[in-house]
């Protein structure tokens, strides 16, 4: 694929995340549905991913097989060289449903994480305090979920993912099912979060000005059965903000990834 | 939808609106203890503080047979409990347990107790532990199938968020699977004690000494109406009072809920 000749050429950064020729089948009532047929990719270290593609193209399956919450059919992911065969610390998952535990308060729910690594107790309260004041929530550490707004929520299912200290940090939809004003918050606040606490990210969305500006690769695939149509190599500057998206460049990419994602839209259509 | 003020309805306050409820319910108490043939079941309100002191006081059987029906609905109650919890955790959990076992919860938990009661005093003869026994079986197939619904569809993202922090099985079962549960738990509770007062009557028809579904069925042979109303009433006030409890319990320990009330 040509996204990746290029891509190999430009970043030296040691690969993290090898996704090898992944399918995907379901068996579905109308026998069977592939989901993803082949899907190749190297993510390097530290690196933002971002994905775009029409609902159906099985992007958040291929979020699942590499968080190891779901298997290949065929094919294989390695992380840090060595084979997924389920879920690991060293990957950590944002859950658009936010899947924050409604029965802990928000610092309990940032305790958890660090619990299951083993920090526990006082010094567990403090680190989770610390995680709070980096999405901004320390003042609402005793409150339940349920008394927060869906951005808030997400925050501190950010918050909570980054206490379980992941190298690769997958983001299944964070932000779609948040308002617009909301939504360009939390995007502001994840790229600083980001150029501060360098992660490896792969974010899934159905929003071309997200992707773009928050990504260095942008991966549009294509539906049935999902396959990797393009990669686009953003190649504008960090730290990006929301006056990025107001960049002649900005727009040149929005305009060629937009016509790719359409342009699927509307195959899946007929 | 009516705005603008506050209407009438919404300026009475919630206890105000009990006060009514009640008046109303003792007027039309009243017109029916005045009817020819209603008169008859229903004696007149009035006449019920002197029954209550008859029974309470000079006969002294009312706190005896209160005492007696409750311990056989707490015991019933209580090992339907012990029962029906690992019951549903084995249904929710091995599809073989579930698939041989629950038609069978949802066949007999359709069957009026009163219809299997003869077959209970047939194995265990009379006495408390029929009773017991069948309070026990009607609660049991109602609280497991409760608990089982709810465990059954506990939000699979919390489970897969808890395991991708790194949770093992153990974690998952006491950290997720027990709190996301609770509420569950605490609503079977509630209608598991409900049906265990709608049983009572069943259980205790197995022949007693004591009891008030035992009470009722004696005072309605020798044509007492005015004692069994008073004996309807209290077991419809011991039902309120063990709802009122067990919401209270619900209140204090899933209060983290978005949403609930069934």
């Amino acid at each position: 694929m040509a996204g990746e000749a290029r891509d190999l050429k430009t970043d030296t950064r040691p690969v993290k995340v090898k996704i090898e020729n992944v399918v995907k089948k379901f068996d579905g009532r109308n026998g069977e549905m592939i989901a993803l047929n082949g899907v190749s990719l190297d993510i390097h270290e530290n690196e933002f991913i971002t994905v775009v593609g029409p609902s159906g193209c099985g992007k958040s399956t291929l979020l699942n097989i590499i968080a190891g919450l779901l298997p290949a059919t065929s094919g294989r992911v390695l992380c840090n060289g060595k084979e997924v065969t389920g879920v690991g610390t060293e990957r950590g998952v944002v859950f658009q449903q936010y899947a924050l535990f409604p029965w802990l308060t928000v610092q309990k729910n940032v305790e958890f994480a660090l619990n299951m690594r083993g920090v526990k107790g006082k010094q567990a309260q403090e680190e989770a305090m610390q995680y709070l004041e980096m999405v901004d929530l320390a003042k609402f550490a005793n409150h339940y979920p349920k008394e927060l707004s869906g951005g808030m929520k997400q925050r501190v299912a950010i918050a909570r993912a980054y206490a379980a200290d992941p190298e690769v940090l997958l983001m299944d939809e964070p932000f779609g099912a948040l308002d617009a004003q909301t939504r360009t918050q939390l995007q502001t606040e994840l790229l600083e979060t980001w150029e501060k606490k360098q992660k490896t990210c792969f974010f899934i969305t159905h929003d071309v000005d997200e992707a773009i500006v928050l990504g260095q690769r942008c991966i549009i695939m294509s539906a049935r059965p999902g396959r990797i149509k393009d990669i686009v190599d953003i190649d504008i500057p960090y730290p990006r903000d929301q006056e990025t998206k107001l960049s002649p460049r900005f727009m040149e990419l929005k305009n060629h990834i937009w016509g790719e994602v359409y342009k699927e839209y509307l195959e899946v259509r007929k | 939808m009516k705005a603008k003020k506050k209407s009438v309805v919404d300026r009475i306050p919630n206890w105000a609106w009990l006060l009514i409820s009640l008046a109303v319910a003792l007027l039309v108490w009243t017109a029916l203890s005045f009817g020819e043939k209603t008169g008859r079941s229903f004696c007149h309100p009035w006449e019920i503080p002197g029954i209550f002191v008859t029974v309470a006081f000079e006969r002294g059987i009312l706190l005896s047979d209160i005492a007696s029906s409750l311990l056989t609905v707490v015991a019933g109650y209580l090992i339907g409990f012990v029962i029906a919890l690992p019951l549903a955790i084995l249904m929710a959990w091995y599809r073989p347990v579930r698939y041989v076992v629950q038609p069978w919860i949802q066949f007999i938990r359709n069957i009026p107790p009163l219809a299997y009661v003869p077959l209970i005093v047939l194995m265990l003869g009379v006495g408390r532990q029929p009773q017991i026994t069948v309070i026990t079986i009607s609660t049991t197939l109602i609280m497991s199938i409760t608990i089982y619904q709810g465990v059954v569809n506990i939000d699979e993202t919390l489970i897969k968020a808890a395991r991708v922090l790194g949770a093992k099985d153990k974690d998952v079962f006491v950290r997720v699977i027990a709190p996301a549960s609770l509420p569950f738990i605490l609503t079977a509770a509630r209608l598991g004690a409900s049906t265990a007062l709608t049983t009572l009557i069943a259980a205790e028809s197995v022949g007693s000494g004591l009891g008030l579904g035992m009470r009722i069925r004696a005072f309605n042979s020798n044509y007492e109406p005015g004692p069994m109303l008073l004996y309807i009433i209290i077991i419809g006030i011991i039902g309120l009072i063990i709802e009122k409890l067990i919401k209270f319990v619900e209140r204090k320990l899933t209060g983290w809920q978005e949403k609930r009330e069934i």
